[in-house]
């Protein structure tokens, strides 16, 4: 009998995808430093001019604005998240739990699309928000919500809520209440034992959700793409564009390129930001 | 009995912000409800009147129909090889030591934190290198590639709370390897299995980004379908699809927390 059966059976396949995700990701590579022939889809010789051309200010800007909206969707959608994942983890009946659980997951499944989509409908100028508050008389005409950033924060909030409540859910149900007992019978206010013993426990939570939140908004597409409706650009809309619109494939290249970098330096900077949270534990 | 741990007005008015916040998660899709019942196309508050129209243009419509079958087609090949390929690895994963090892989970776990698009892009730029049309072979491998890490997270939970010792008595009773795997292994790890290929036909099937890079005319899954109409209409049949993708995703995610106990699956509740 083999000491491991099935090994190079198992491995392989896993191998050869990831093999293929590294081929698609080395292709990337391989294009952002090609020239861009107009009007051909082949690439011409090895050159630097697509990351010159990225210093235009018109670049900067985009990059600016797409890594604003992650941060502040990111920050929103944990301050927000943080209380229903309380609530879940520490909601006492079953069906109460399965149905915030459903509530809060649902979303998850329905994908990009349908979810901005619906956001749409919320806020266009014939949309519901607009329709009820013209109705009330609280306001005159309607509110300019699409095209704007608001429009875009807010439907990206509701579009990565729900991977930040699991993260911190899980987080959360590994504490003990316990803990959270011991804290009030020494004496410690509900407020105080939440802040001094739960809150420290649950930083891996945070870092997971913040980080996880923040590279998912960098990876919207349809969100800003369709609320922003040009208005509002992040990275993926002026890639789609470059590769799309203009057929310029290098330089939507080597824009991913630098976009990654830029989400991943942008990530490590969050995770070294939230560090000194777990100081903030019982001395 | 111990004192209650929240104070009862800090209790309720824990209670009524998370009321509020579930009350956010759930407008739009209640909105687009009401939309897509208003017989009128123009989308308004109140509607006057009611009607199913919209849902039949919806499932007339032909882009949303070959949208359909395009992405069953995508969603049954892509989530099945994901199955394979990823419990396969997730079972070595639990159990041996191998050269690579963290290198290839490494690999395989990155499209969660890399953007879709750019995933997107390196396929598209990958099968017009290799001279590969744009048929559903690039449109499934980019798939697997972006579902694997579900399907890894949820056969490896399942893999690290099995009981190797029930593998073990098998073997001692005389049973090869591949007896024990299909027989104890793979019966002990359904649930883990099925959640995994469940999460993993959802996720796929409703992938938009990097489907809009990788697909044709002839290819084109629902999202992008969708995506496509919404960009040029603004007839409510859209909003007509999208309650009917709710309904049924919330019902699918209802039935597997009966049979599967979602809390367990996504790791949000203590297992017992």
């Amino acid at each position: 009998m083999p000491r491991r059966p099935f090994l190079r059976a198992f491995v392989s396949p896993a191998a050869l995808c990831a093999i293929a995700f590294v081929a698609a990701m080395a292709a990337v590579l391989q294009f952002s430093v090609r020239a861009y022939i107009p009007g051909s889809l082949d690439p011409g010789g090895f050159t630097l001019v697509n990351f010159a051309a990225l210093l235009k200010p018109l670049y900067g800007r985009v990059f600016l604005d797409t890594v604003w909206i992650c941060f502040i969707t990111a920050v929103c959608t944990l301050v927000i998240g943080y209380p229903v994942a309380y609530a879940l983890v520490r909601a006492k009946g079953a069906f109460l739990k399965s149905a915030m659980l459903i509530v809060v997951v649902t979303p998850l499944f329905l994908g990009e699309v349908v979810r901005t989509y619906s956001w749409i409908v919320v806020l266009g100028n014939n949309g519901f928000v607009n329709t009820v508050l013209l109705k009330l008389g609280m306001i005159e005409r309607p509110l300019q919500l699409m095209f704007t950033s608001f429009g875009v924060v807010l439907a990206l909030v509701h579009v990565t809520l729900p991977v930040m409540v699991i993260m911190l859910a899980a987080a959360l149900s590994h504490i003990d209440p316990d803990y959270e007992r011991a804290a009030e019978s020494l004496g410690a206010g509900p407020i105080r034992a939440f802040l001094s013993v739960t809150l420290p426990l649950s930083t891996p939570g945070i870092v997971a959700g913040v980080t996880t939140a923040f590279a998912w908004t960098f990876s919207a597409f349809a969100t800003p793409q369709l609320i922003g409706g040009g208005q509002v650009n992040m990275v993926s809309n002026l890639v789609y564009q470059l590769g799309f619109a203009s057929f310029n494939f290098p330089f939507a290249a080597s824009l991913s390129v630098v976009g990654l970098v830029l989400a991943f330096g942008m990530i490590a900077l969050l995770r070294a930001g939230l560090r000194p949270l777990e100081a903030v534990g019982p001395q | 009995m111990r004192k209650p741990r929240v104070s009862t007005w800090g209790g309720v008015a824990g209670a009524v912000v998370v009321a509020a916040i579930l009350a956010f998660v759930l407008l739009p899709g209640f909105v687009v409800m009401i939309a897509a019942f208003n017989a009128r196309a123009i989308l308004s508050f109140p509607p006057e009147s009611w009607s199913w129209r919209w849902f039949a243009k919806a499932l007339a419509y032909d882009d949303f129909r070959a949208g359909f079958r395009n992405g069953l087609i995508v969603t049954g090949w892509a989530s099945t090889i994901a199955l394979l390929v990823g419990a396969a690895f997730a079972f070595v994963l639990d159990r041996y030591a191998f050269p690579l090892k963290r290198t290839i989970e490494g690999v395989l776990l990155a499209p969660l934190v890399i953007p879709h698009f750019t995933i997107g892009l390196g396929f598209l730029i990958l099968a017009a290198e290799l001279g590969a049309t744009r048929g559903f072979a690039v449109v499934v491998a980019c798939h697997v590639v972006l579902v694997l890490p579900f399907v890894l997270r949820s056969v490896y939970i399942s893999l690290r709370s099995l009981d190797q010792r029930l593998e073990l008595a098998a073997a001692s009773l005389g049973a090869p390897p591949g007896r024990v795997l299909t027989t104890v292994t793979i019966p002990l790890l359904a649930p883990g299995l099925v959640s995994g290929w469940l999460f993993a036909a959802i996720l796929s099937f409703n992938e938009f980004t990097a489907s809009l890079f990788v697909t044709a005319q002839r290819t084109q899954t629902l999202p992008v379908a969708m995506y496509n109409y919404v960009r040029e209409y603004a007839d409510p049949s859209m909003a007509a699809l999208s309650v009917m993708y709710i309904v049924a995703t919330a019902i699918i995610l209802i039935i597997a927390n009966l049979f599967l106990g979602l809390g367990k699956v996504l790791n949000v509740e203590e297992s017992r």
